[in-house]
């Protein structure tokens, strides 16, 4: 809490100095300590991270991003999107395409087309892929074209006031349909077996330490850059009033805001962004293809947020961290019990933590004062939120 | 006499098959305080969604002049943010106020000023602004509780917030709804001085069941009687309560 004179909530102090120090000592260690440690440790010592966890961290990171825009349509505008996976993998897609060409003749076949397409026969590369040689422009179609996608949805949408859970059963089905749509052969995008085998980009190998250093150092700069935007969004006019929208959308609609287009910025904003981290997340797993794009990834990208914390920045970030750790450590010590554990995960944050895992400090902090003022050790206590 | 500043002639609303408004007119006279009664289900709130592009009429038209020079604007084509930018400013019957913001976010949002989302996502308060605010919260009383949630007010005091965001928008027409309810009989007269004290800056609609503060409010002003969607009859306060046709309505139903 500060002081009361610095409430006025609309033109805060965009960090204290304390903020300014918890934000700037994880991304520093994380974007160059560990990425130093990783390079110039020999590689037997225990301080040193290993080339997998950095890569690990690399792709949680971009999940982080991911996490950030449900989170901002969900927490902060009242837009529970179950389609946020669809853009994540849209530039993914985006970027792949750019990767694919870069294989060049180090295909299968030989050939400067890319596998799928020889393998179906294709004579020349179509006309649309010539520009994805260029990798500003692969970057930018990584944010353009999900953006492009959520403008016109949204436009749709938010026009004709579709709220609530009809809005998350059209981005379902929406995300959905994409998923038929890429798993087709004949749509042109590699089908089920999607984009992968990539060799180069920029012309760095990616299978080399290096590069994959890189991808990891540019995830986390990605995450750190997205959180700031986001923290300034949120922390504007803007930011109140995507909130108000979320909590009365009509009186905010009767103070004169065209609601529609403040949703509709947010909305394509953040399709944008989870684009672009989505062009970061191909390169790091290798592997592009329809699966990403399934209404259960958009799901898990929502569990992310309620078991972190929603509506507030840091509880998407370390939910999206937090899961899937657990993924990784569950889907090899027990694959077939994942989606129990991740079910069971969501319907415990929702009834015993509903502020997420940021909410955690505060309830134990309230737990020992308990504690103390009983003066006494409890029993065990069943109904005690475990730590 | 003046240009109206609202009118409203021949309107007719119809919801299916229930005729909530009826052939309805309506003139509202710039600085006038209007007091509108009748009894439940007598098309109140549907006019005030008409007036504010809620609803659209089925028939007839509804017009606004800000001057007499200015030519009338045809509110029926318009949707709710622009009627509102027109300055036609509406409070709801349950106090809609943003329960997770301070008071004085709740001001700050609803002072008048570029509305779009560039503008927003740029917006810093002037000087000129903040003592507009400050000036805001001493109107309705919420001095000390302007760093307070909105949520955490009581009932009154969510009326009065509201009220103020309304002012803070500086509309020319206010148009209220109940703002009494839930009130104890102090604050409900304080409104009624608030209000009063508004007549002749702003031309005021205000839509009451309390006939108490009806008759405080109505001061030698006009109060119209809604009956069925239709007015039943426009007058002072004393010669409405004294109407045959109006004690027949409240009193005994089903005599008309």
């Amino acid at each position: 809490m500060s002081a009361p004179a610095s409430l006025s909530a609309v033109e805060p102090r965009f960090f204290t100095r304390t903020q300014w120090a918890a934000f700037l000592v994880p991304t520093l260690l994380l974007a160059l300590v560990l990425p130093l440690l990783n390079a110039f440790l020999p590689a037997d010592s225990f301080l040193r991270p290993s080339d997998f966890t950095l890569n690990l961290y690399g792709k949680y990171a971009t999940y982080a991003v991911l996490a950030l825009g449900v989170d901002l349509l969900w927490g902060y505008l009242g837009i529970l999107s179950l389609g946020q996976a669809l853009f994540f993998a849209l530039g993914g897609y985006a970027f792949g395409m750019h990767l694919l060409l870069m294989i060049g003749k180090d295909g299968q076949y030989k050939s400067d087309l890319p596998d799928y397409m020889v393998f179906l026969g294709y004579k020349a590369l179509p006309a649309h892929w010539e520009p994805f040689y260029s990798f500003p422009f692969a970057t930018a179609a990584a944010l353009i074209v999900p953006g492009l996608l959520a403008f016109v949805f949204g436009w749709l949408a938010f026009r004709s006031r579709i709220k609530g859970v009809y809005l998350s059963i059209l981005t379902q089905a929406l995300t959905y349909a994409a998923a038929l749509l890429f798993f087709r052969n004949d749509f042109g995008f590699g089908g089920n077996n999607g984009f992968t085998d990539f060799k180069r980009i920029l012309g760095a190998d990616l299978s080399s330490p290096d590069t994959r250093r890189w991808l990891y150092v540019a995830s986390v700069v990605l995450l750190a850059g997205v959180f700031l935007l986001y923290r300034w969004l949120t922390r504007a006019k803007f930011g109140h009033l995507m909130q108000a929208i979320r909590d009365g959308e009509n009186r905010v609609l009767f103070s004169g805001y065209a609601t529609a287009r403040y949703k509709l910025f947010v909305f394509v904003l953040v399709a944008a962004i989870t684009g672009l981290a989505g062009a970061l997340y191909v390169p790091q797993v290798g592997i592009i293809n329809p699966s990403e794009m399934t209404p259960e990834k958009s799901i898990e990208a929502v569990v992310w947020v309620a078991v972190g914390g929603r509506g507030t920045l840091l509880g998407p970030i370390l939910g999206a961290i937090f899961v899937n750790a657990l993924k990784s450590w569950a889907t090899r010590a027990a694959p077939e019990l994942w989606l129990y554990i991740l079910g069971g995960l969501f319907v415990g944050v929702v009834l015993l933590l509903p502020g997420g895992l940021v909410s955690l400090p505060a309830k134990l902090r309230a737990f020992v004062a308990r504690l103390r003022r009983s003066g006494d050790v409890p029993v065990a206590d069943a109904s005690k939120p475990s730590a | 006499m003046a240009h109206p500043i609202l009118q409203a002639e021949d309107v007719s609303k119809t919801y299916d098959g229930f005729r909530a408004i009826n052939a309805l007119n309506f003139y509202l006279f710039p600085g006038e305080l209007r007091t509108v009664i009748g009894p439940n289900g007598a098309g109140k709130s549907t006019f005030f969604d008409l007036l504010t592009g809620r609803a659209q009429p089925d028939t007839g038209s509804i017009k606004y002049a800000d001057s007499d020079a200015a030519p009338a604007i045809d509110l029926t084509e318009l949707n709710e943010y622009e009627i509102q930018r027109l300055g036609i400013g509406r409070k709801f019957q349950t106090p809609s106020v943003f329960a997770e913001h301070s008071v004085h976010t709740n001001l700050v949002l609803s002072l008048k000023g570029p509305r779009g989302v560039f503008a927003s996502l740029f917006h810093r308060l002037d000087s000129t602004q903040r003592d507009r605010l400050d000036a805001l919260l001493k109107l309705v009383r919420l001095e000390d509780k302007r760093h307070w949630k909105a949520g955490l007010l009581s009932h009154g005091e969510k009326q009065w917030l509201e009220i103020g965001m309304l002012l803070a928008s500086e509309p020319r027409v206010l148009l209220v709804d109940e703002p009494a309810a839930g009130m104890t009989d102090e604050e409900t007269h304080r409104t009624g001085e608030l209000l009063l004290s508004l007549r002749g800056k702003h031309s005021i609609v205000v839509v009451e069941h309390d006939m108490t503060f009806v008759k405080q409010i109505s001061d030698g002003g006009q109060v119209t009687v809604l009956h069925q969607g239709t007015v039943l009859c426009e007058g002072k306060f004393d010669e409405v309560q004294s109407n045959p046709q109006v004690r027949a309505v409240y009193l005994g139903r089903g005599k008309h």
